[in-house]
């Protein structure tokens, strides 16, 4: 027996870019992560052909969870067609032979920048959520060592302080993005830059949700049908943007997470945020077939 | 009750002392911390009771500060014990607490006034914040609950009440004093710890501080530890005074008789140079 029989064949990169040891880290990082939800799980990040900050701590969790059967569509704010997302998705195609997709229900794997697609998640479907800061104390506490005392002590009171400062001083709460969130009742995340409007669709999901911070080196997760609750005061009720009677003027759909387009005239324009989904919108609102999935909130407002 | 008088300390009247009839609500016991060579606390005992201000006085490395510390659970000393009176505790030396519970404990019992704001203030939030910051510790989640006490607290510390919503940042030395204050009343503690809370400001504010102090003493029965190398502060405030010296203690008991009677030499140096 040769060595070359014992070998594989030389080929420029591992399957799925990354190399065996990278995933199998990675794989165990996301188990425990699993495990505990909520809870930053510091890993070995890696380089890959992208620049931090642009997606890499996604992008590895994507090459980490590829197989030649996964179907992976990429969203960058929404759209599918962002520079960012287009590489990535290609990127991801050519190193792991995934199939790529911009339909949310075709998809076995979406990895996504600050937003969840509008057409709700299936068990059998991973959202993968890039995450430039995951450290919700950050604002609070600028010691990591003393926040990471901090998450194991459950001591969250400072975070409570963020939202009555912003109560006191805007008479609302001003967090639109990276709203703190208590993941099964113990750890509290942040759940990426998502805005308001995504977050309640985290709450039970029935998909599993991995968040990854390539730059920080942190992965943290959401298992199927786990809590995540806004962190609200008792008497001030957790509010989602008020989009709900917005409505897309290329689709007509109404009710859903829209883009603000401002006009020369000092009025707005508004279009789906979720590009594929105004696409389907569209697409049936000229009378072709069209198969959307059932979305989150329904006539602007969640279950 | 007499009007406060610094410059004639011998003259204010003092209620007549409630001690020794009550249990002690804080009791500490031979109490050791090092420091590399340097001896810190050199067995002090100290014992607090219900509703009096203890006064500690003594030159700077005396161990005074050091023992507030140890009160305030920021330090965990070489040996000793420490005991809290509070009702539904089981009497345990809470140098064995561990992290959390030291800070549960603090949140709940312990109220504390730094002579440096930055040490107790988060600068970049409103007064009112930081009052509710240690509402929120405890648990606190209503915010016209969380509003209403901040305002209480606020006001009982004499605080005007139209700038609650100011940064610690943008207010005078004594008004960072008294948002500390209400910050450490806010939860009614057990003891207040009040770490020379009037150093380094003028004597007119100065005068002010310790008779917003004095009534809140006075009205709410607060027992306070009150920390500082400034006799007149002390004998204004102490209804006990404790005379420390490196790392011990020299001598200690009424007010009255250790400015009048001084026994040991030290105690008599330093009132004999402050009179």
């Amino acid at each position: 027996m040769t060595l070359q029989e014992l070998t594989r064949p030389w080929t420029a990169f591992n399957y799925g870019f990354l190399d065996e040891s990278a995933k199998r880290e990675l794989r165990r990082r996301i188990l425990k992560a699993i495990a505990v939800p909520g809870y930053q799980v510091p890993y070995a990040s890696r380089e890959v052909p992208i620049a931090r900050g642009w997606g890499t701590g996604g992008l590895q969790v994507t090459l980490t969870l590829l197989k030649p059967t996964s179907v992976v569509k990429v969203i960058d704010q929404g759209a599918d067609d962002s520079v960012n997302a287009s590489s990535i998705r290609k990127f991801v195609g050519r190193v792991g032979g995934a199939v790529e997709t911009e339909d949310t229900q075709a998809a076995t794997i979406i990895q996504s920048r600050h937003r969840i697609p509008e057409e709700k998640l299936r068990e059998d479907q991973i959202l993968v959520l890039q995450v430039p800061n995951p450290e919700p104390l950050r604002p609070v506490q600028p010691d990591m060592s003393v926040a990471r005392e901090m998450h194991g002590d459950a001591d969250y009171g400072q975070l409570w302080l963020i939202l009555y400062e912003q109560l006191v001083r805007s008479g609302r709460i001003m967090q639109g993005s990276s709203y703190p969130s208590m993941v099964n009742g113990r750890h509290v995340m942040t759940p990426s830059p998502i805005p308001r409007w995504d977050v309640p669709k985290l709450n039970k999901a029935g998909h599993l949700t991995i968040l990854s911070a390539g730059r920080e080196k942190r992965i943290f997760a959401v298992p199927p049908y786990t809590s995540v609750e806004p962190l609200v005061f008792d008497d001030v009720p957790y509010r989602v943007e008020d989009h709900q009677d917005k409505t897309c003027y290329r689709s007509n759909a109404t009710g859903y997470f829209m883009n603000e387009l401002p006009q020369d005239d000092g009025s707005s324009l508004y279009e789906l945020s979720d590009s594929h989904f105004g696409v389907k919108n569209i697409q049936k609102s000229e009378g072709e077939t069209v198969a959307i999935g059932e979305t989150w909130y329904k006539n602007g407002r969640m279950d | 009750m007499a009007a406060l008088n610094l410059d004639n300390p011998v003259g204010v009247t003092r209620q007549p002392p409630r001690l020794m009839l009550a249990e002690p609500i804080l009791t500490m016991r031979s109490v050791i911390r090092s420091y590399g060579d340097v001896r810190a606390l050199a067995g002090v005992d100290a014992t607090v009771y219900p509703g009096e201000v203890l006064g500690i006085v003594g030159e700077s490395g005396s161990g005074k500060s050091t023992l507030l510390r140890m009160m305030n659970l920021e330090d965990t000393p070489d040996a000793g014990t420490y005991q809290l009176a509070l009702p539904g505790q089981e009497d345990r030396n809470l140098f064995t607490l561990d992290r959390f519970e030291r800070r549960m404990l603090r949140a709940h019992h312990i109220g504390i006034v730094y002579q440096n704001p930055h040490l107790g203030l988060l600068m970049n939030h409103t007064s009112s914040g930081n009052v509710a910051e240690r509402l929120l510790i405890a648990g606190k989640r209503n915010f016209a609950e969380l509003r209403e006490r901040a305002r209480e607290s606020l006001d009982a510390s004499e605080f005007p009440i139209e700038r609650m919503d100011a940064r610690p940042r943008e207010l005078s030395g004594g008004m960072q004093q008294r948002v500390q204050l209400a910050k450490a009343i806010a939860l009614e503690p057990a003891v207040l710890l009040l770490d020379e809370p009037t150093t380094g400001l003028d004597v007119s504010v100065q005068a002010l501080v310790l008779d917003t102090l004095k009534r809140l003493q006075r009205d709410r029965k607060i027992t306070m530890v009150l920390v500082s190398h400034d006799l007149g502060v002390i004998r204004t405030m102490a209804d006990r005074v404790m005379v420390m010296r490196r790392g011990e203690v020299v001598e200690q008991g009424l007010a009255d008789q250790i400015f009048q009677d001084p026994q040991h030499e030290y105690t008599q140096q330093l009132v004999h140079a402050k009179l």
